[in-house]
């Protein structure tokens, strides 16, 4: 049944990730909040990557990627048979590390995924509105037709936010979103995803500590175990987790002291 | 320790060192490259003097050449029009086979197949790539014309025709077509598969949406090689295209039915005509002889001509990424 009055858009029971053998996460318990910034951190090979990948099902793209456990989405387990990984795409959009606008247009690049997704309705208004939340209208509005590539890295990192935003998705994730931008350009992507929050819930993966203090509402911290088997350590409010952390790890982890 | 060394050591240990393993090599490397030019150069000015001698025959003039309905120089016939169509249409059937199979297979390896599929596949189209021309005419004369005599009609299909012969030539190039197509479509940056999956396209939409376009100038790549591939093809056409030019007495017979462009009836394609007269005892000074420069030149132009219009093609079209 789904459960509308719970405040967790996602939650993870038991969730497990294998790459063949390879035992890449185990036992993740995790429950992510409406309308707030949720961060993941943690060392490199932590597993935060293929956590996020699993809350839209990016991972049955890798043919060994393996799953147990279940994630739900509003109660729904999203790897349920009779789920579409399609349709979960279409309501759990995502922004990737390294911007990948379309090789077309701006304006087809945000156009794009509505008209796939069988969008009735004013087109145009649409771009304009995607392209405003995303705070690059003013930037772009007289070059609709240039290509997404012509744009600068921050610009470019925006416009994917655009075209996410223009499927009209209800969670974003966004897998290391500023780690190719220049310090000014991460900024503002913090400064919007801070503004997306009102009306959408993030998670987002981040190798920056100060960016997920800045930005998120709470803090999911990974680490790994002796073989090399990611885990959550902790998981709390951002201010708890980097002032008041729980386990000696994180402490560890969060002050510099890590390895 | 090592005695500190003053700065004139320093200085002399910086100096330049003649290399002549380098330089020879470079040099050699330079003249292999020269050469290929200089080979192609060759070719052209052979095929352009030679065709010369044809043109300045006094009973030719490049009127008629280009104007004519039929192609018989020793009676004074040298309509190359009627060997350019029978080329056309023979690479066209082929393109029509090749093209869309071609692409079905790339789309299915690069983006659908597993990994061990594609190891099975990929071999077989291979093996495809490997069997000898004449093999393939034979198979168009015996296999398919059968087909296609069983399929239509004895009435309809002659014995030596156009559509098996452009058929076979499909198949030929379907490996070619294929590898190309493969490699435009997997060399797209899978961060664009992604981009397009979180949007929530399924599979087809990302590969015909997505890498199809984004892969534009490489399969318009593979596509001009392989139509060079299908003119310049010689062993199926001589073999299973027909053994004469269809000739016609104008070109209000010609197009009469559109007799011309009827694919189940022989004829001679460019290739296929030089090919049959270069063999034997042809004689270095008649007019059949300085003829087959003459093909020979127009068939290097038209294809000379696809790729100058391929490339500007491509620059219009390629989605840079």
């Amino acid at each position: 049944m789904m459960n509308t009055s719970s405040p967790y858009v996602i939650e993870t029971q038991d969730l497990n990730v294998f790459y063949g053998d390879f035992h890449a996460v185990k036992n993740v318990q995790l429950r992510i909040e409406k309308h707030k910034i949720t961060a993941l951190i943690g060392p490199s090979g932590c597993g935060k990557s293929t956590v996020l990948r699993c809350f839209n099902r990016m991972n049955d793209f890798i043919p060994t990627a393996r799953i147990q456990g279940r994630v739900l989405f509003h109660g729904k387990n999203i790897y349920d048979p009779d789920v579409d990984p399609v349709q979960v795409r279409r309501r759990i959009g995502m922004v990737f590390q390294k911007p990948n606008p379309f090789p077309k247009s701006i304006y087809d690049n945000v156009a794009w995924g509505a008209k796939i997704n069988g969008f009735r309705g004013d087109l145009d208004q649409l771009v304009e509105e995607s392209l405003r939340r995303a705070a690059l209208w003013d930037e772009v509005k007289d070059k609709l037709d240039a290509n997404g590539y012509s744009l600068s890295g921050g610009q470019q990192q925006r416009l994917c936010i655009a075209r996410a935003l223009a499927v009209k998705p209800e969670v974003i994730l966004m897998d290391e979103p500023t780690s190719a931008l220049d310090p000014i350009a991460s900024l503002r992507i913090e400064e919007l995803m801070v503004q997306l929050a009102e009306e959408y819930t993030i998670i987002v993966v981040t190798h920056n500590m100060q960016q997920a203090a800045r930005v998120s509402d709470y803090t999911a911290f990974f680490t790994v175990d002796e073989h090399r088997t990611g885990y959550l350590e902790e998981f709390g409010p951002t201010p708890e987790i980097f002032t008041t952390p729980k386990s000696r790890i994180t402490e560890d982890y969060i002050t510099g002291r890590f390895g | 320790m090592t005695r500190e060394r003053s700065a004139p050591e320093i200085h002399e240990s910086l100096r330049k060192r003649p290399r002549w393993g380098e330089t020879v090599i470079h040099g050699l490397l330079l003249v292999f490259a020269g050469l290929s030019i200089v080979t192609t150069l060759g070719i052209v000015l052979v095929l352009f003097s030679q065709a010369l001698h044809f043109f300045a025959r006094p009973e030719v003039s490049l009127a008629r050449f280009l104007t004519e309905s039929q192609w018989q120089p020793q009676i004074g016939h040298f309509g190359i029009l009627v060997l350019i169509n029978a080329t056309l249409l023979t690479s066209l059937i082929a393109m029509v086979v090749a093209l869309p199979t071609g692409l079905a297979i790339a789309i299915y390896l690069s983006e659908y197949a597993s990994h061990r599929t594609r190891s099975i596949l990929k071999p077989i189209l291979e093996v495809l790539a490997g069997i000898p021309t004449v093999v393939y005419g034979y198979f168009a004369l015996t296999f398919m014309t059968p087909l296609l005599q069983r399929l239509l009609g004895r009435d309809v299909v002659e014995v030596f025709n156009v559509a098996s012969a452009g058929m076979v030539i499909g198949i030929l190039i379907l490996p070619l077509i294929t590898s190309m197509a493969e490699d435009a479509l997997s060399a797209v940056p899978y961060a664009l598969r992604e981009a397009a999956y979180g949007l929530g396209a399924t599979r087809l939409e990302t590969a015909l949406k997505v890498v199809t376009p984004a892969a534009m100038s490489g399969l318009i790549a593979a596509f001009v090689v392989a139509i060079s591939r299908a003119i310049g093809e010689t062993m199926i056409v001589a073999i299973a295209a027909g053994a004469g030019p269809r000739n016609f007495k104008s070109w209000r017979e010609a197009l009469h039915h559109l007799a011309l462009f009827n694919p189940f009836k022989g004829a001679e394609t460019m290739t296929g005509h030089i090919v049959r007269i270069s063999g034997g005892d042809i004689s270095y000074e008649s007019i059949d002889y300085d003829s087959l420069f003459a093909i020979g030149l127009t068939l290097f132009l038209i294809t000379l001509l696809l790729n100058i219009l391929s490339r500007r093609i491509v620059r219009r079209y390629r989605e840079v990424y």
